[in-house]
């Protein structure tokens, strides 16, 4: 008897309408030809449409300014960056260092999963409102699930000194008043008089100028994964260039040992 | 070292002394107790090794033939793989040697065949133990995410091959083998009940399914059994990727006629 598997069809085919080379003519994206229709765009631009199909310099502008104030901070402290500058003084490549930076990046503390669960969030939440549910009860369930809230607190330190400035560059832009931020605002202002205390972050800051613009939380997440690349860089650079091996050097005595004094032997 | 320095590492893992002229070498290295160089090389196997890193301690010769049956059986998923193609890819290109096993962990990494198939498998044990009425319970009606994730929810159930007909001849051998070697329950739960677990998936058992019961029975945690998965079967993308580089990109499928883009 034979069985067909499921994958016969697809063998040496593969169907999009996501876009292809066309080896020595052309390149598509989206049904847009690149040359001719794309190749005027911002990379801002191009990688949101490629990301979303969305054609909006607007978003693009606003997602550029996000990037800039939000997202690369050259200190190799940052656990990302750290990454970056370990490669360096290793003299590994600079490839190398920004791909393991970016998987980094996709962490529960900051980065990523901030900022596509601050999004996420912020939809569920509207569309709780909007069925008649009390902030103040979403928010106290949310936390009771969770014991979190995406987008509010910080580890280090309470307040993100990003969020007047990334405000700032909205409203200059044309944004910065929609539903979704102000959202993000109220549930900040109900967990600061809480007894959590926590303040807004930039992921909710970003999640609500983002949602305001109808993206959503995989469109924010796949435009964001890329976005911390400026601040790895030049943590790979800086230690690219210093003496091999000289980036916060541990000393054996760095290493506190809990397992216990005993020397075991092994049992052969 | 400095006074003001009071930052630590804070590890049971690993205990070093400092060689009496360099406080940044190591003089003596211990892992769980165990001497390194001068007890473990000499007389553990590199999986009795492996196995006291992540239990942090000894494996009983039961114990240290069953990881080591799954290590050979993982070592090498072949060609065909995804995580392995993904590193030949790298390979027909040029590309640095590390990016290819970078490649082979991001796609070796997913919930198809990958080492979070092997994470969401674990739950599942964790869960429904040795209950067939459980796994029927929870295969119907998987848990939902509650808030998204980075990760995508499962498409299938975890351990079970959504694209396969039947359970493949290899990946019965290694249950069979396995069942042989250990000690625990699970494998054996496994083997006895897998085509009724297989008719709840409604596909067959796959590579990702045997790991979770075989490292179920060595009592990991899902998070251990992830990175041990994607570990152990690095060999065989790191050997495949060299070939393919050596061979070079003319000789590896480019899928030249496969490719449609709809108008």
């Amino acid at each position: 008897m034979t069985v067909h598997s499921k994958l016969e069809k697809f063998e040496d085919n593969w169907r999009t309408s996501m876009g292809g080379w066309f080896p020595g003519e052309r390149v598509v994206l989206r049904g847009k030809d690149v040359f001719k229709e794309l190749n005027n765009s911002s990379w801002m631009e191009y990688l949101l449409f490629a990301s979303t199909g969305k054609k909006s310099p607007q978003i693009a502008r606003l997602m550029e300014g996000m990037w800039v104030i939000c997202t690369s901070f050259p200190d190799p402290r940052i656990w990302n960056n750290r990454v970056s500058a370990l490669a360096g003084t290793t003299r590994s490549t600079g490839a190398l260092a920004a791909a393991a930076s970016v998987a980094v990046t996709e962490a529960t503390i900051y980065g990523l999963k901030p900022i596509k669960g601050a999004t996420d969030f912020l939809y569920r939440a509207d569309k709780r409102l909007a069925e008649g549910e009390a902030l103040e009860q979403i928010i106290r369930a949310e936390l009771k699930q969770y014991r979190s809230v995406y987008g509010y607190g910080r580890p280090l330190v309470t307040a993100d000194e990003r969020v007047e400035p990334m405000m700032n560059f909205a409203r200059s832009i044309g944004c910065g008043e929609g539903k979704y931020i102000k959202l993000a605002f109220a549930v900040a202002e109900y967990l600061a008089a809480s007894r959590f205390k926590y303040q807004i972050n930039i992921a909710a800051v970003c999640a609500g100028l983002l949602a305001d613009e109808e993206l959503s939380p995989m469109d924010f997440y796949h435009m964001a994964t890329l976005a911390f690349t400026a601040g790895a860089m030049p943590c790979f650079i800086d230690a690219s260039n210093q003496q091999e091996g000289c980036f916060f050097p541990l000393r054996t005595a760095r290493l506190n040992y809990t397992g216990g004094e005993t020397v075991k032997h092994w049992r052969v | 070292m400095p006074e003001e320095i009071t930052e630590t590492i804070k590890t049971k893992i690993w205990r070093e002394t400092p060689e009496s002229d360099n406080s940044f070498a190591a003089a003596s290295c211990f892992c769980c107790g165990y001497d390194v160089y001068r007890d473990i090389l000499k007389n553990a196997s590199y999986i009795d090794y492996l196995y006291l890193l992540f239990k942090r301690q000894q494996p009983t010769p039961e114990q240290s033939a069953l990881l080591e049956g799954l290590a050979v059986a993982l070592a090498n998923p072949g060609p065909r793989d995804h995580s392995v193609r993904a590193a030949m890819s790298a390979g027909v290109g040029g590309s640095t040697h590390a990016s290819a096993l970078i490649a082979a962990l991001s796609v070796g990494a997913g919930n198809l065949g990958g080492s979070r198939e092997v994470f969401h498998a674990m739950e599942y044990w964790q869960q429904c133990g040795t209950s067939l009425e459980a796994w029927q319970q929870l295969i119907r009606e998987p848990p939902q995410l509650g808030r998204e994730d980075v990760w995508l929810p499962m498409e299938h159930a975890p351990g079970f091959d959504p694209n396969g007909v039947s359970c493949p001849t290899p990946v019965k051998q290694t249950l069979a083998h396995l069942v042989g070697e250990g000690e625990g329950l699970h494998l054996q739960w496994l083997n006895d009940n897998r085509t009724a677990l297989e008719e709840f998936a409604g596909c067959p058992l796959a590579f990702s399914g045997v790991a979770a019961a075989a490292l179920q029975d060595l009592e990991f945690l899902p998070e251990q059994a992830e990175m041990l998965f994607l570990l152990l079967r690095l060999p065989g993308a790191a050997v495949h990727s060299l070939e393919q580089e050596r061979l070079g990109w003319r000789k590896y499928p480019f899928f030249a006629n496969g490719f449609k883009l709809n108008p």
